[in-house]
């Protein structure tokens, strides 16, 4: 009997409706990280946790037809340069690293407290993609011929 | 005082499962519990009694009541953070030592001695 | 001003280096061949413009009570020069030494991040700042113990790891018991409230002690230094040994227990003891390795030793040896390892027993061995004998004639097995033939730079330099109440 990859088809209908919602639920997360307990660290965790599944459900070969890795593992990177050109940027407006430099806005907005809201998305980013990454290449061994570092 | 001392048995369990079981695995795990010990401890420091969450919000005024301190809920999740780093390197170590020993017993893991 | 560059640079250059290296490492090396000479540009112009100032840097456009700032005095200059130089050797070795290995970018990412962290530890103000930077330097020493896959070094990283997590939970334990008691973070504001040899202070002073002493690799916590510092490669072994240990572990220390607690005497006492016992027992652990590298990592715990017991002796001369033998250490013990990392690379051993006369193939590296031997032997005029020789002194000055005898024997064993290293491995009777690798430029100039600062750094005892470069460090670390007052700004 042929061994198909990953778990049967009931999971995979699930899986095809709910992994949407769980990257919706983490973008909310990341995006409220002012206004309410999360922020950019956990709402990461959580998109990084949705492609996880995917990659339970279908397979690790499905996975990687599916999304394009070379510029996820692109985007990491990418996002600390970001995360540290902010900073530099409040080094020459407003002479501190890290400074909130942006309009601060009105209490209890969702566009507020200035640059917190992008170094919360710029985060989530960085945190999604590298604990996908990492999860995506300790999956990659196999134990008979070996695997890469 | 309880809340206190409990905490700190949690941490014994985890130096107790590092320092005592052979498999990596549980090493790894043992590992992972001395670091809740650890956040559990700085979330304690953290309590003041009869206090609310930290947060505002726009349908209840600020008024008289006390807030707990938001600060080792910073630390923790910092904490949290890098202890999820060091999980992950430490299980890709022991993937790799896997392969290389074909075992997960670290008492026949002895090619460095001495 | 220029102080959250030295954490700006190699963390940019880091991601710099992920982000555009293609499947040769040709802009790896651009970038942080540039971002290291600028580091050692930027420390050499604030160490030598520093004198008894504090520089404090708040970040964030935030003030004290709830900044994360960042103070650099005499001191933190000081290791930031140290880094940086042997940072800057190690770069230039390892860009010819990993060409037969393995090259990737990937080792270049890491040793930025490496950098970071110890830039990041020494420059910081604030305690938690300080266990952030610690990590991300120990994340970067776990990968690159490991680089290279063989089966010893798994097992070597797999055992550091283990230890600094819990060296790691310890300091996080420690700090949690400090803010119940301050309810603060900074380190000026800490030292401020804690009171004096009270129960907090023992606890946490305890609890610190510990997991930074296993990052120091003192000798109750040293198990882990043998195994990773002989199966790295040799320029992670000499940063390792000769930069992580003092900027993670003695810097801490001296931090934490002179400018924070105060120099409470039942924590110099014990680091007295400890000192004496790394020094005694690591030596006659040394003399009987017949691996090269296992043999130097063995004489790391011992020169710590020697560190810890000028600062537990806590004079102003014992201070003053202590923090000259943490820049000669850094220096000739980054050489020796240097020697080892040519001689494995030539012969494809590092096994005692098996290497030979090595004068005729391996010039540089025999004389620039001999010098290194020399320095930490302690004969003058090289740099070695002046730290020892004050440490020495000031120990029998102080009214502890023991320890001063404990450091001579010390030395009398460092100088045995180090002759064993020369006259087994060096100047051997058997004569071996040489593999077909070619020794690159880069590597002998890193070898002859830093047998030529072996012994350019002894001018540095000479009593005139000395008020400029030495003084204000020990002024720096001395003074508890001028420490708070120059953070604070008062």
């Amino acid at each position: 009997m042929k061994q198909e990859p990953g778990l049967t088809i009931i999971a995979k209908t699930v899986t095809r409706i709910s992994v949407w919602l769980i990257i919706l639920y983490g973008i909310y997360i990341i995006l409220h990280g002012h206004l309410s307990p999360g922020g950019g660290f956990a709402g990461g965790v959580v998109i990084a946790l949705a492609f996880l599944n995917v990659m339970l459900t279908f397979g690790h070969e499905t996975v990687t037809r599916w999304l394009n890795i070379d510029f996820l593992h692109d985007l990491e990177p990418a996002c600390g340069a970001m995360y540290l050109a902010v900073g530099i940027l409040g080094i020459a407006v407003s002479g501190s690293f890290l400074a909130n430099f942006l309009n601060k806005g009105t209490l209890f907005n969702l566009v507020s407290s200035g640059n917190i809201l992008v170094l919360n998305i710029i985060i989530g980013i960085k945190v999604a993609m590298g604990l996908f990454t990492v999860v995506w290449a300790l999956a990659l061994f196999r134990f008979d011929d070996g695997g890469e570092k | 005082m309880t809340v206190y001392l409990l905490c700190f048995a949690l941490l014994l369990v985890g130096l107790y499962g590092l320092l005592v079981k052979r498999d990596m695995i549980r090493i790894i795990i043992a590992s992972g519990i001395m670091g809740y010990a650890s956040n559990l401890l700085l979330i304690l420091f953290a309590y003041k009694r009869g206090g609310l969450y930290p947060i505002l919000e726009k349908s209840k005024a600020v008024g008289e009541r006390v807030m707990v301190d938001p600060l080792p809920q910073a630390l923790v999740l910092t904490s949290i953070v890098i202890e999820l780093g060091i999980t992950a390197m430490l299980v890709a170590l022991a993937i790799r030592l896997f392969e290389k020993n074909k075992t997960f017993d670290i008492t026949k893991i002895k090619r460095l001695s001495g | 001003m220029i102080l959250p560059f030295f954490i700006i640079i190699p963390l940019l250059a880091a991601f710099l280096i992920a982000l555009i290296s293609g499947d040769r490492d040709y802009w790896a090396i651009i970038v942080s061949v540039l971002a290291m000479i600028s580091l050692a540009v930027l420390a050499l112009f604030a160490f030598i413009t520093i004198g008894g100032k504090t520089i404090v840097y708040e970040m964030g456009a935030w003030k004290i009570p709830y900044a994360i700032c960042l103070a650099v005095d005499a001191f933190s200059a000081f290791m930031l020069v140290i880094i940086s130089v042997i940072g800057l050797t190690s770069l230039m070795f390892s860009i010819f030494y990993i060409k037969h290995r393995s090259p990737s970018w990937k080792y270049y990412a890491l040793f930025m991040l490496l950098v970071t962290g110890m830039n990041g530890v020494v420059v910081t103000g604030d305690l938690f700042n300080l266990f952030v930077f610690m990590e991300i330097a120990l994340f970067a020493a776990y990968a690159l113990v490991s680089y290279g896959s063989h089966a010893e070094e798994f097992e070597a990283a797999f055992k550091y790891a283990i230890m600094g997590s819990i060296s790691s939970t310890l300091v996080l334990v420690g700090i949690a018991v400090v803010y119940s008691a301050t309810s603060t973070l900074t380190m000026a504001l800490i030292a401020e409230r804690l009171p004096q040899n009270s129960a907090v202070m023992f606890w946490s002073g305890g609890l610190f002690l510990a997991a930074f002493g296993l990052k120091a690799a003192i000798m109750p916590f040293h198990a882990w230094l043998p195994d990773a510092h002989s199966s790295a490669p040799a320029p992670i072994s000499s940063m390792l040994s000769g930069v992580l240990i003092k900027s993670l572990g003695v810097y801490v220390l001296i931090r934490l227990f002179y400018n924070i607690y105060g120099a409470p005497p039942v924590f110099l006492t014990i680091f007295r003891v400890l000192g004496s016992i790394s020094i005694i027992i690591a030596s006659f652990l040394a003399i009987g390795q017949w691996d090269l590298k296992r043999l130097l990592a063995y004489s790391s715990i011992s020169q710590v030793g020697f560190i810890l017991l000028g600062i537990g002796i806590g004079t102003r001369w014992a201070i003053l040896g202590a923090v000259f033998h943490i820049l000669n250490h850094a220096i000739f013990k980054a050489l020796l390892f240097y020697n080892a990392g040519t001689v494995e690379m030539v012969l494809g051993t590092r096994d005692l027993r098996k290497m030979g006369n090595l004068t005729r193939i391996l010039p540089y590296t025999t004389t620039t061995s001999m010098v290194a031997t020399f320095s930490v032997a302690g004969i003058p005029p090289f740099n070695g004998f002046f730290s020892k020789l004050i440490i020495i002194i000031a120990a029998i000055a102080a009214g502890h004639p023991v320890y001063g005898g404990i450091a001579i024997v010390g030395s009398l064993l460092t100088l045995v097995y180090f002759m064993k290293v020369q006259r087994y491995g060096f100047h051997g009777e058997k004569v071996v033939e040489m593999e077909d690798v070619k020794i690159g430029w880069g590597m002998r100039t890193a070898m002859i730079i830093l047998a030529v600062l072996c012994l350019a750094t002894s001018i540095l005892v000479v009593p005139g330099i000395r008020e400029t470069t030495l003084d204000p460090v020990v002024n720096a670390i001395m003074d508890k109440t001028g420490y708070i007052a120059r953070v604070m700004g008062r």
